[in-house]
């Protein structure tokens, strides 16, 4: 390595030339170049037609929808509830501050040099979860009691998943630990943990948790629906994020836990300080991914009768003032995933490159 | 499906050992009034019974019966929390306590009345499941339809009218099952299957969402009855009398020919009927735990059973149902309450 390392020669690109290489190389690459352009040509047209041109964006009633394309109007005209469910109008500012407040601590997070962005991110994750509890159930601080069956749309789905990751992140660490702990006790009880609710499908934990559950407290104990939900989640979650967890503890090389200990640290610095910083950062795919799927997998409470995005839309697709509304209701709600699970991704990636210290090769 | 079935039955068998051991004594109305206002379950969405509107209100036959109740307990219709109930949950909900009434489009059977813990307070609208068919399969009546693909919504009774009445007729049917009706729709719409059954009353609004509603039509045939009503849970005797009284008093007042809009007037009426109606005379609100003018005040802020009908599900909504069997029994339907003396 002691040679300075040179990038290859950069090749002449002309348009023609790259298409010919790339796109018509033989007989085969032409026949699907031609044919992609063919479905992109025929589709791409009536898409955006549908989309933009023929659609109807203005207006307040379905007898603004005329045209041949989507009605943006009944979007338009629910989206209200859509974004905040039953939440009483006159207090869904309070609401509004938490989504300022979540953008304030996660965008400037994809800004590299935006003053105190670390101090934001920490907010975002320890602090936030704090204001939201006292803000959006409201209740105390004189602020009026919002019950949470009030709580739904994209509301709902941010507060399942967002709670969803922010707890289940630790408990899963937890979980990955005590699975390798040499304490045959903790072993074992993680072991059991993971195993048994990572081999039940989240429908069934919702469904247990909203419909069998209540069955079995003691009479007047009542733990409101979403808790249920929420509970289930998380700890359905833990145990997903705990074995990838253990897959980033298992990629550490055994020097490394000596090193540590031969340092004379105590077990939780050995952790906290040599094992998990790396660990972490070998896993971070592996645990974004696992967010992603759970934010669209908190649709599922559907089932249960929360309305979260997705619930609301169906619960009003249905109804007969407005004629096929459902496409542009189900378009709604995959922008909506698509922009935060897109999110998501994104700060992942910049995340990695950001603590690649060659570990990546 | 059959998994469906038998995690239903079990939910039932569980709760009602359970409820039959933890008797609610009668405290739902103090409850209530504790709490301020009622806990009524109603669907996730379903056209002309409970549906939010633009502002998230709730809308619908379903949500007014409750509305109905709140205004006789706290005179004030909009003393009422919705909570909405999936059909699997919705029994739970109840025996749990979650809520106080469930308002759901939930069909009156001997089953749910007898083993679930639970009493049924009346019927609100009297349904019975009828069958949307493709044009094109060619059928004018349901005796045609052997060997047919049908869709059908999970967790309600549907499923076993539908294989009861194949049955009886020597018939086969290909199920193709769907959780929600909009799915349902969708599915049929999509040429899943060549029928679609549901209740009638909501045939015409699903068939209304289809990109060509003259592609299918309603066959005339009706297979079952499906009395639908408010549901309470069993061992409460003055609640179950409160809910039951309501609707009656909604229906008789209907028969009086006391709507929303003259039930200040009829204060003054000298029909000792309308007079204990409105609790100008007697003390019948005494008697179910209510106050005297009860009568006056669900009328007023709610409505008759007509008014309801009509705002809800009648000719002039989307869904354009004429009255039918729901008319009162003075015009030829079976909507009759027992008299209020």
């Amino acid at each position: 390595m002691t040679e300075p390392t040179m990038k290859a020669p950069r090749k002449a690109v002309r348009p023609v030339k790259w298409m010919r290489e790339n796109l018509f190389s033989g007989w085969f690459n032409t026949v699907l170049t031609l044919g992609v352009a063919y479905l992109l040509v025929t589709s791409v047209g009536p898409l955006l037609n549908w989309f933009f041109l023929d659609a109807n964006f203005v207006g307040s009633d379905p007898s603004a929808c005329t045209g041949a394309g989507a009605c943006w109007v009944f979007i338009n005209q629910r989206l209200n509830f859509f974004i905040y469910g039953f939440y009483p109008d006159e207090l869904q500012w309070r609401v509004n501050v938490m989504f300022l407040l979540l953008a304030v601590a996660f965008v400037p997070q994809f800004i590299e040099r935006f003053p105190g962005r670390k101090w934001l991110g920490i907010f975002g994750i320890f602090g936030l979860p704090v204001v939201g509890y006292f803000l959006i159930p409201g209740g105390s601080f004189g602020l009026e009691a919002v019950e949470s069956s009030k709580w739904g749309g994209l509301m709902l789905t941010l507060v399942l998943a967002y709670i969803g990751i922010i707890a289940s992140l630790p408990i899963g660490i937890l979980l990955a630990l005590g699975r390798r702990s040499e304490m045959p006790i903790i072993r074992g009880i993680s072991v059991v943990f993971i195993e048994v609710w990572r081999a039940v499908p989240l429908i069934t934990v919702l469904f247990m948790a909203s419909v069998m559950l209540p069955l079995f407290l003691p009479e007047g104990v009542n733990i409101e629906k979403l808790a249920r939900a929420l509970i289930g989640i998380t700890l359905w979650q833990s145990a997903y994020m705990a074995e990838v967890v253990r897959g980033g503890l298992q990629a550490i090389p055994r020097g490394q836990y000596e090193a540590a200990s031969a340092l004379g640290l105590g077990y939780w610095r050995r952790m906290g300080l040599v094992i998990l910083p790396q660990a972490l950062k070998m896993v971070i795919p592996g645990i974004v991914n696992t967010f992603i799927a759970l934010f669209k997998d908190t649709t599922l409470v559907l089932i249960i009768g929360l309305l979260d995005v997705l619930g609301t839309v169906q619960s009003t697709v249905s109804d007969p003032t407005w004629q096929n509304v459902a496409t542009e209701g189900y378009v709604f709600v995959a922008f909506c995933f698509w922009v935060f699970c897109f999110g998501i991704s994104r700060y992942s990636q910049k995340l990695e490159r950001k603590l690649d210290t060659g570990h990546k090769t | 499906m059959r998994k469906m079935r038998s995690i239903a039955l079990g939910v039932a068998l569980v709760a009602g050992t359970f409820t039959a051991s933890s008797v609610m004594a009668a405290t739902t109305l103090k409850n209530v009034k504790q709490k301020g206002h009622l806990q009524c379950g109603v669907t996730t969405g379903l056209p002309g019974f409970s549906q939010p509107d633009e502002k998230g209100n709730w809308t619908g036959i379903d949500v007014d019966t409750c509305r109905a109740v709140a205004a006789a307990i706290f005179g004030d219709a909009g003393a009422v929390e919705f909570t909405p109930l999936t059909a699997k949950e919705r029994f739970t909900a109840l025996q749990s306590g979650e809520i106080d009434m469930l308002s759901r489009n939930t069909t009156w059977t001997l089953t749910r009345d007898a083993s679930l813990g639970l009493n049924f307070a009346g019927v609100n609208y009297y349904d019975g499941q009828g069958f949307l068919i493709n044009k094109g399969i060619g059928v004018d009546d349901a005796t045609q339809l052997d060997g047919a693909t049908i869709c059908i919504q999970a967790g309600t009774t549907t499923e076993l009218n539908l294989s009861d009445y194949f049955r009886a007729k020597g018939m086969k049917f290909k199920p193709i099952v769907f959780d929600t009706s909009e799915q349902t729709v969708q599915g049929f719409a999509a040429g899943r299957c060549d029928v679609l059954t549901s209740d009638r009353s909501q045939l015409a609004a699903l068939r209304s969402k289809l990109s060509d509603p003259n592609s299918a039509k309603i066959l005339p045939n009706t297979i079952s009855k499906e009395p639908l009503g408010p549901v309470v849970r069993q061992g409460d005797d003055q609640w179950f009398n409160i809910v039951k009284w309501v609707l009656f008093t909604q229906i008789n007042a209907e028969e009086l020919g006391v709507t929303s809009a003259n039930a200040d007037d009829m204060l003054k009426s000298d029909n000792p009927g309308i007079q204990r109606l409105l609790g100008t005379d007697g003390d019948m609100g005494a008697k179910l735990g209510l106050p005297a003018d009860f009568g006056h005040k669900v009328v007023k802020l709610v409505g008759n059973y007509g008014e309801m009908y009509d705002r809800n599900v009648g000719p002039d909504t989307p869904l354009a149902l004429d009255r039918g069997i729901n008319a009162l029994w003075t015009e030829g339907g079976i909507m009759y309450a027992p008299p209020v003396r």
